[in-house]
């Protein structure tokens, strides 16, 4: 049994409009998305803007209304439309948020940030909080007396170790991290990634890693899931990914990504001539009327992919 | 040999904070030539596009020492109404953020024949509508009959820096400016863009700044690299050069940090310490020094100059040379300072 599984998850909205108000038509900004992560991974969620990415993860959290489709943590249900999230799986699932100059309230001190989820879960005296949440600042890198700062008085990349030391403060099973170090320079990213390794090797985390930087997909991620317009257009191991892609979008994806040595540059130019020219080509077999991916086809046990 | 375009000498921009100037740009030289493609790196707080700004003279509170030379006049000193008959028309810029670029109650038309307007008033309206087009089309944006009648909310962002960047050549500028052209974009559009940017360079043969903080971008366009580190530019080489041979601990240590794609599961090298802020900016000695606490402070110059280490390649700075990353890692975490 998969630690998260989910199945066939549908969130669509409606657009409504006219006089009457009425459904006009419907986004559908996750389409059948399957994923499946073992304890201890990171599994990689990959797409460029609009693909669905960021609503799976919140769907999975319970952030966006589910349409329908199953999340199954540790085989239990979690996002039965209509019921809310026991408490007990609430406490396994935190988020890591994009921005942490507007994922961190402005008027708190980061005593009270980071003992938020304390206080909604477990009742502390004033005195065990604060040293339970120094040692969390301790583990995240921060000194201890920064209890009393606020967030303005932080770099980037400290705050964000604020909102892990928010996310990690009950202990959870499963993070949800959703482009954690986009906002950050790269020097401040590589403490952020670093970090997210040693504690989850700490506390035996399980990582989903929402990102449109294909580096740092590779860097951190065993497995790895690629969308496009809500659905999935090839999942596999990261070296199934990167070693074996087999759909035209993944092979896209992938030449684009910008290569640190100059001179490559003739040779990377002709092959990515030569993958847009089979993109333009396969258009029509690799995507439905509707410009969307075909259901997955397993190619091998761990790879798979919407090939025609 | 390209021919010198533009020469920034010794160029300070200082900003006013409470009532002290304190500088952003601090004794930055550097030149760019005809169809040359000059990178600017560095993190935030560097400075870099405080320089393109300097550039543009679009600071407007900012005091600005030294001299910024195009085509041999010197543009710093230049009364506003001079600066402005070059802007725009003989030096372009690209911006950022498409989003916040483009007025959202200007149809995309027409903001391209504003500035067509401004620099050009002697062609005919028809004239100007048929270079609109022309314009749009060389830009990549399919239909552009159509496209003059959008608005900028009608378009993708990848669309909208293409009207950006048509805005920005709509004049043939010889020097164009862009300030992290793609750093908005998707990995696929930022191809196409960078894609555009070369196109149009080698047609027009331009000199291009190109500012940005992603050393992808940077391998795959520039021909020269200047890295600015808190407002000084510590290194400058050819691409190949400061690729395969960074000699400044701080390039070096940048490339280390970068979890390139092409490389296996490691750690990532992490850079100590923070970037001072602009008043907190130790203005004597190595700026580096205190994020390399572990290099002897003898290694430093007492005040770092530009050394040419090889033809074309200077360092600042003499703690290159017996420079090392830390032997053995101690948990990276605990060197944060709060």
């Amino acid at each position: 049994m998969p630690f998260l599984e989910v199945n066939d998850l549908l969130v669509h909205y409606p657009v409504r409009g006219g006089i009457f108000n009425r459904k006009q038509r419907v986004v559908k900004a996750v389409d059948g998305v399957h994923l499946a992560i073992e304890q201890g991974q990171t599994y990689g969620l990959v797409g460029e803007s609009g693909s669905g990415k960021t609503t799976t993860g919140r769907a999975i959290i319970g952030l966006s209304p589910i349409t329908s489709g199953s999340v199954l943590f540790q085989g239990r249900d979690i996002a039965r439309s209509g019921t809310r999230m026991p408490p007990a799986v609430r406490r396994d699932i935190q988020m890591i948020f994009q921005d942490p100059y507007s994922s961190l309230n402005p008027k708190k001190r980061v005593l009270d940030i980071v003992a938020e989820p304390l206080r909604n879960f477990e009742k502390l005296s004033a005195q065990e909080e604060k040293r339970r949440v120094r040692q969390l600042l301790e583990q995240v890198g921060l000194s201890a007396e920064s209890i009393y700062k606020y967030p303005h008085e932080f770099s980037g990349g400290q705050r964000q170790r604020i909102g892990i030391a928010r996310a990690i403060a009950l202990k959870p099973k499963l993070i949800i991290a959703d482009e954690p170090v986009s906002a950050l320079d790269v020097s401040v990213q590589a403490q952020v990634l670093n970090f997210m390794k040693d504690i989850q090797k700490e506390l035996q985390l399980t990582y989903l890693l929402i990102s449109h930087d294909l580096g740092i997909i590779k860097h951190m991620c065993n497995f790895i899931g690629i969308m496009y317009k809500g659905r999935y257009v090839e999942q596999g191991t990261t070296a199934d990914i990167f070693e074996n892609p087999q759909h035209i979008y993944t092979k896209r994806l992938l030449s684009a990504i910008p290569d640190l040595d100059p001179s490559k540059r003739e040779k990377l130019a002709k092959l990515r001539g030569a993958v847009n020219a089979e993109y333009e080509q396969f258009h029509g077999s690799y995507f439905d009327d509707e410009g969307l991916a075909h259901p997955l086809k397993a190619i091998t046990k761990t790879h798979s992919a919407a090939l025609p | 040999m390209n021919e010198e375009l533009l020469r920034i000498d010794r160029l300070t921009t200082s900003f006013r904070i409470a009532d002290d100037y304190y500088a952003a740009v601090d004794e930055v030289t550097l030149s760019v030539g005809t169809n040359e493609i000059v990178a600017i790196v560095g993190e935030s707080g560097s400075g870099k596009s405080a320089l393109a700004y300097s550039i543009m003279g679009l600071h407007t509170r900012a005091r600005i020492e030294g001299s910024i030379y195009y085509k041999g006049q010197d543009i710093a000193s230049l009364p506003l109404s001079k600066l402005n008959k070059l802007r725009g028309k003989e030096i372009g810029m690209i911006f950022q953020d498409p989003q916040s670029a483009l007025n959202p109650l200007m149809t995309v038309g027409d903001q391209i024949e504003e500035v067509l307007l401004l620099h050009r008033p002697e062609l005919a309206r028809k004239e100007r509508r048929r270079r609109v087009i022309e314009l749009l089309t060389k830009v990549g944006i399919p239909r552009p009959e159509h496209a003059t009648g959008l608005f900028p909310h009608e378009l993708s962002g990848g669309m909208r820096q293409r009207v950006v960047i048509a805005i920005a050549v709509a004049n043939e500028p010889k020097l164009l400016i862009a300030d992290e052209p793609t750093t908005a974009l998707d990995v696929t559009i930022q191809l196409q863009i960078l894609d555009l940017i070369r196109k149009l360079k080698n047609e027009s043969g331009a000199g291009i700044i190109l500012i940005t903080h992603d050393l992808g971008v940077v391998a795959e366009m520039a021909d020269r690299v200047a890295v600015m580190y808190a407002g000084q530019i510590v290194e400058i080489a050819d691409i190949y050069t400061l690729l395969a041979g960074a000699r400044h601990p701080y390039t070096r240590s940048l490339l280390q940090s970068i979890p390139a794609a092409g490389e296996a599961q490691s750690r990532l090298h992490v850079i100590q310490g923070i970037v001072p802020s602009l008043q907190h900016l130790p203005r004597e000695g190595c700026r580096f020094r205190s994020r390399i606490p572990w290099i002897d402070e003898s290694a430093h110059e007492a005040e770092p100059k530009l050394h040419e280490v090889a033809p074309g390649h200077f360092v600042r700075c003499t703690c290159h040379s017996d420079f090392h990353f830390p032997v053995h890692k101690e948990d990276d975490r605990h060197h944060a300072i709060s």
